[in-house]
């Protein structure tokens, strides 16, 4: 393999033996994937800030203390604990995890990272372009990244996200070339009524279907609507990654590298989405009986402003059930962005509490979370009951706030799952 | 049998041969060097210091993290012997053998091989990735 002149000197030791070991993760990892070469990469999202142990912190403690430098813009998936609010890191529950978050958070930022703490970096402003090659970690970040951008990046695990960041450079390899872009199955969904494919659930349910189906493969997804929002896109990302491994995904007529079918598939496996198809995506992501609720979980992947706006508009003033917690995970941007309009401030009125930097599951805050718990996230569905060891009941956004006013869930007579 | 390396160093230890592909991120606990996965055929087994056969893991973006923190910790197999290449294996081994100068083996093999080396009782490796078989 031919080597750039700055990696070849960073492997000679000449930048310190932080900048060599980034080199050599990046040239082995180029290696086993028989990558020919290696590619500059213009940005990086960064998973080795989510604290899992002593090692992570051994570990950019070691760059820093050897003068590493990022060669790229680099950004921050979400912490364990939250650095902008001292009372969503409880130390009693588990001190080693909390001290050890905080430190490992506190030295991403001395690297020179841009500290956004957050798994939907595409919602904030700047970032990567179509085309643009990245190096990023997150399974949903980099699907939406792949899929709704038209950025390219391989799902880079941690440390070598870091390595890729440092060197600025990433092996020329699967998402990064044409040939691996090209969809492998269509999923189609065209036949199913115009009315189903635009509500809010049906983007959660028809990517955890196409995660199921495609598994590790590209497939490209037709029926969905022209005019699909943002919100709705980044639900097909996050659930098609959870429920297979997905980490590019086409929309027919939706998606920048799809602006028809055979733009990126010749033929080949075709599956057409049924009624029961999707009546089977949701008995997946629900695990219990509807009843009486113990909390409410929005926002995995983070909030976004559009999500916000159809909150507040669903509350329309009214309250969360005394008692019950209502949690819409979100990043510091996008809170910033949504309390300048007034929505934040209306959302607490509601009882609705909005965390930044952290992750619905993963942090210790929510540990405290236990019985039945709703959310319209096919992803926290996904892996809330092995994680958290929680029931879930699975719904739209509008039932999920009905339901959380309540205290128990609701079902929304109009909505077409619900139909017998 | 001569192995591909993907991380330096020469091993020797038990076999410990797994039916399914493991997790080491979530269906694994660095503390112990058990397997968690109780869907895991080998739930409950301890990796620490055997050679461990098996043809792939089941990937994750953490795994890395997850065996430097069981090799810092000394609960890590001596050696990981695939048939599939893996990147996250190789990058944390490379990471805490940076950081910690101790080692964990990774290499892999055929398919075939892997069919054979699954049968041994222990399992020398060298460190030009000649393979050895003791029984």
């Amino acid at each position: 393999m031919e080597l750039p002149e700055s990696i070849r000197a960073q492997l000679a030791g000449d930048h310190g033996p932080a900048m060599q070991l980034a080199a050599r993760l990046v040239v082995k990892a180029a290696d086993i994937m028989r990558a020919e070469r290696l590619i500059p990469i213009s940005f990086a999202h960064l998973d080795a800030c989510f604290y899992t142990g002593q090692a992570h912190v051994d570990f950019v403690r070691f760059l820093t203390e050897n003068g590493a430098t990022l060669a790229v813009e680099t950004w921050t998936n979400n912490g364990v604990v939250s650095l902008a609010d001292p009372t969503l890191r409880p130390h009693a529950e588990d001190p080693e995890m909390v001290e050890g978050a905080a430190a490992l958070m506190h030295l991403y930022e001395r690297l020179g990272t841009m500290p956004t703490w957050t798994c939907a970096p595409y919602q904030l402003p700047g970032g990567p372009q179509l085309g643009d090659h990245i190096a990023v970690g997150e399974s949903n970040a980099v699907s939406y990244y792949n899929s709704v951008v038209g950025a390219r990046t391989n799902k880079y695990g941690d440390y070598l996200d870091v390595a890729c960041a440092l060197t600025g450079y990433a092996p020329d390899a699967g998402l990064h070339r044409d040939a691996g872009r090209r969809a492998e199955l269509h999923i189609d969904a065209s036949a199913l009524p115009e009315h189903w494919r635009r509500e809010d659930i049906f983007a959660h349910l028809i990517g955890h279907h196409a995660g199921r189906l495609a598994g590790r493969r590209v497939p490209v997804i037709s029926g969905l609507t022209s005019d699909v929002p943002k919100q709705a896109l980044k639900a097909i990302s996050s659930a098609a990654a959870s429920s297979g491994g997905v980490e590019l995904w086409h929309g027919a007529g939706v998606t920048p590298e799809a602006p028809e079918l055979g733009a990126v598939f010749e033929g080949g496996e075709t599956q057409r989405v049924t009624a029961e198809d999707l009546a089977r995506a949701h008995r997946e992501l629900s695990t219990t009986q509807d009843g009486p609720l113990d909390a409410v979980a929005l926002g995995t992947p983070h909030f976004g402003l559009g999500e916000f706006e159809q909150l507040v508009w669903l509350f329309d003033g009214r309250r969360v059930k005394t008692g019950l917690p209502m949690l819409v995970s979100t990043s510091r941007g996008v809170r910033q962005m949504a309390a300048a309009r007034g929505w934040i401030a209306a959302l607490e009125d509601s009882g609705v509490e909005v965390p930044v930097d952290i992750c619905t599951y993963h942090s210790p805050r929510v540990r405290g979370l236990r019985g039945r718990v709703m959310t319209n996230a096919a992803k926290w569905a996904y892996y809330a009951p092995g994680m958290l060891g929680v029931e879930v009941a699975f719904g739209s956004l509008k039932e999920c706030v009905e339901s959380a006013i309540r205290g128990e869930v609701w079902r929304d007579p109009a909505l077409w799952t619900n139909a017998s | 049998m001569k192995a591909q390396l993907l991380t330096s160093g020469a091993a020797e230890g038990p076999v410990l041969s797994l039916d399914e592909p493991l997790s080491f991120w979530g269906g694994f606990e660095p503390r112990t060097g058990v397997i968690l996965d109780v869907h895991h055929p080998q739930h409950g087994r301890c990796v620490t210091g055997t050679v461990l056969v098996m043809a792939e893991t089941r990937g994750s973006g953490s795994a890395p993290g997850a065996i430097a923190e069981a090799i810092r910790l000394g609960t890590a197999p001596a050696a990981i012997i695939l048939a599939e290449p893996d990147v996250n294996l190789a990058v944390g081994a490379e990471v805490a053998a940076t950081l910690y100068g101790c080692r964990c083996v990774v290499v892999c093999v055929t398919e075939e091989e892997l069919v054979l080396l699954r049968i041994a009782k222990r399992i020398a490796i060298a460190d030009d990735g000649v393979v050895t078989l003791i029984t």
